[in-house]
């Protein structure tokens, strides 16, 4: 990747970051952990690879993204910002009542292509989306993204057959394989391991990534281009709570907002990392 | 007098859905594995390519039709009702429901009336389920004709429909030459001043009998066919109401939640006054051929009769 371009987009998903620890610290609520993992793949996504309008944020032929762990949507918001389909000065009043933002995604935000946040069922609406796709042989893509918690739900196991049995090749699933959920390790609460033969046995193609990398992202969504006649997933490796010093793989930051105090230690660790790739 | 014709409204399901599909090239059918039952299979061997099987996976189908109509598609999602409203009810709620997606449920095999498959596949529950999601249209025809007109009716309708049909073939008393369906609108089938039955789905053609036969038995009986359930048409029974005094619900559904429940809210807003509720009075249901069954709950010509002059005495 450019350099010029990955140094921007890292400025970016460090502006995604600071946008998810604003929001959740007004809101007095909500998930920075999960947010903070997702922060730079959803980045990479709007910023690089998929056709998106804010002016149009409903254009029939754009790319499509369903956030299928719904409950991270103050990062899916924070991007949204970003790439100026509503003004950042929204993030502050996420969740707060007559908001704009609601805790979980909601379809009538602009940019905001599905409603989601009750686990397991994003993937199946993504499936749908691409199905309407390929009946219209439109050349639009649909991605989705899955917590690795997520994938208890048994309704992501019908759905991965689904897509499979459809040869759904313009769906990419991303799995955001941070290890942790609310009651505490993946692997401890009852796992989901291993992922990567499941989705291979349910017929998809899987890629595996380190998640905070953008060239490394670049090679496993390129990769994820060429495949047909396949659905793909990206079984991403992440950091929960990637970027915040305090808040990295720890479980206790899933569903809980920073205090004043840990609201400024994150806002100038974040802007401290912008000004020394602003100055390099 | 001729033999009255009976046809299973899950026939004018299949049918109405083939007879859209050229006028509308944007409706798709998806099924989960019930085709031959819910009659889909007439628009799969029409339009194939139209047409997704999503295997025995319920929650996986309501969340693929929601996302067929956000892009743009008329998703028609068909299994039993059992399992589109029962299992599937948390997707239809958050996924259907709350973005309010242009997607409509055909609900097959709703009722006792199943028959033999018994409790686990009786399904008295799918109107009260569905009345508590807002935005949710409900309809439930009460013979072949309306259910065929249901079905137009719903593809010209923006926003997510239940449809609601039944496995056994009941009589058609709707002339499908000159029948009109008007969504949100109850009809008056026979007009009456003593009391009046407010019937939906296979129990309207039972209304009718029993009123014929009350009228014999000197009671005037008005007869309301509510095949819309949401949005109720309250207006037509708050004039009921006022005008006779006296209500008598009819449903193949528990009594709690479905059209006796909704009746009774409207009536006692605005203009209170006894409601009789007849329909599965919160029990399960068990194995046994559809007739007797209807029959031993009953879900008849006989117990609606019965059941309106106990209440005229009571009342009047």
């Amino acid at each position: 990747m450019d350099a010029t371009i990955k140094k921007q987009l890292e400025i970016t998903a460090l502006k995604v970051r600071m946008g998810i620890i604003e929001g959740t610290f007004n809101a007095k609520s909500g998930h920075p952990g999960g947010s903070l993992s997702i922060s730079d793949v959803l980045t990479y996504l709007y910023c690089v690879k998929m056709n998106v309008n804010p002016a149009d944020p409903d254009m029939p032929e754009r790319d499509r993204l369903v956030l299928s762990k719904g409950h991270c949507a103050p990062a899916l918001y924070s991007v949204l910002s970003e790439k100026g389909f509503f003004p950042k000065e929204e993030l502050k009043s996420l969740r707060h009542i007559g908001a704009m933002l609601q805790g979980h995604p909601c379809i009538k935000i602009p940019g905001v292509d599905m409603s989601s946040g009750s686990l397991g069922q994003g993937i199946s609406v993504a499936c749908g989306m691409a199905l309407a796709g390929k009946t219209d042989n439109a050349d639009y893509k649909v991605y989705t993204i899955l917590g690795d918690g997520e994938l208890e739900e048994g309704e992501v196991w019908e759905a991965a057959m689904f897509a499979a049995h459809n040869k759904l090749d313009n769906l990419v699933a991303i799995v955001d394989n941070n290890g942790l959920q609310i009651d505490g390790s993946i692997n401890d609460v009852c796992s989901p391991e291993p992922i990567d033969e499941k989705f291979a046995a349910f017929g998809w193609h899987v890629i595996k990534t380190p998640a905070h990398d953008f060239d490394e992202l670049e090679k496993a969504f390129d990769e994820a281009e060429k495949i047909s006649s396949k659905p793909v997933v990206i079984i991403q490796k992440s950091v929960k709570g990637s970027g915040v010093s305090f808040m990295e793989n720890m479980c206790s930051w899933h569903g809980k907002a920073p205090d004043k105090e840990q609201y400024d230690k994150a806002m100038s660790e974040l802007s401290q990392r912008i000004e020394e790739l602003e100055s390099k | 007098m001729s033999e009255v014709k009976k046809i299973a409204t899950r026939e004018s399901y299949g049918q109405a859905l083939t007879e859209l599909a050229e006028e509308y090239s944007n409706l798709v059918v998806l099924d989960a594995d019930l085709a031959e039952a819910t009659k889909t299979v007439i628009f799969k061997k029409a339009y194939p390519e139209r047409f997704f099987d999503c295997g025995i996976a319920e929650c996986n189908m309501m969340g693929v039709a929601a996302g067929l109509a956000a892009a743009g598609k008329i998703p028609f999602a068909s299994s039993f009702a059992m399992f589109a409203a029962g299992r599937a009810f948390e997707i239809v709620r958050n996924s259907i429901g709350y973005p309010h997606l242009n997607v409509k449920i055909g609900a097959t095999h709703a009722g006792i009336s199943v028959g033999e498959d018994g409790a686990t596949h009786q399904c008295n529950e799918d109107i009260a389920l569905m009345r508590t999601i807002p935005g949710m249209t409900i309809i439930n025809p009460a013979d072949a004709v309306e259910a065929k007109a249901a079905v137009r009716a719903a593809v010209e309708y923006v926003g997510p429909v239940y449809m609601r049909f039944g496995r056994l073939a009941t009589p058609v008393f709707n002339d499908e030459s000159t029948y009109k369906f008007e969504m949100g609108k109850g009809v008056t089938l026979r007009d009456g001043k003593d009391v009046t039955i407010v019937a939906t789905g296979l129990m309207v053609n039972e209304a009718l009998e029993a009123a014929k036969e009350l009228e014999g038995q000197g009671i005037d009986a008005r007869v309301i066919n509510i095949h819309t359930i949401k949005p109720l048409d309250k207006e037509i029974i708050q004039k009921a109401a006022q005008e006779t005094g006296l209500i008598i619900t009819a449903e193949e559904h528990n009594i709690i939640g479905g059209l006796g429940s909704a009746v009774t809210e409207a009536v006692c807003e605005a203009t209170p006054v006894p409601v009789v509720r007849i329909g599965v009075n919160d029990e399960f249901g068990y194995s046994g051929p559809a007739a007797d069954l209807l029959k031993k709950f009953g879900l008849c010509s006989e117990n609606i009769t019965a059941k309106t002059i106990e209440a005229v005495k009571k009342f009047k």
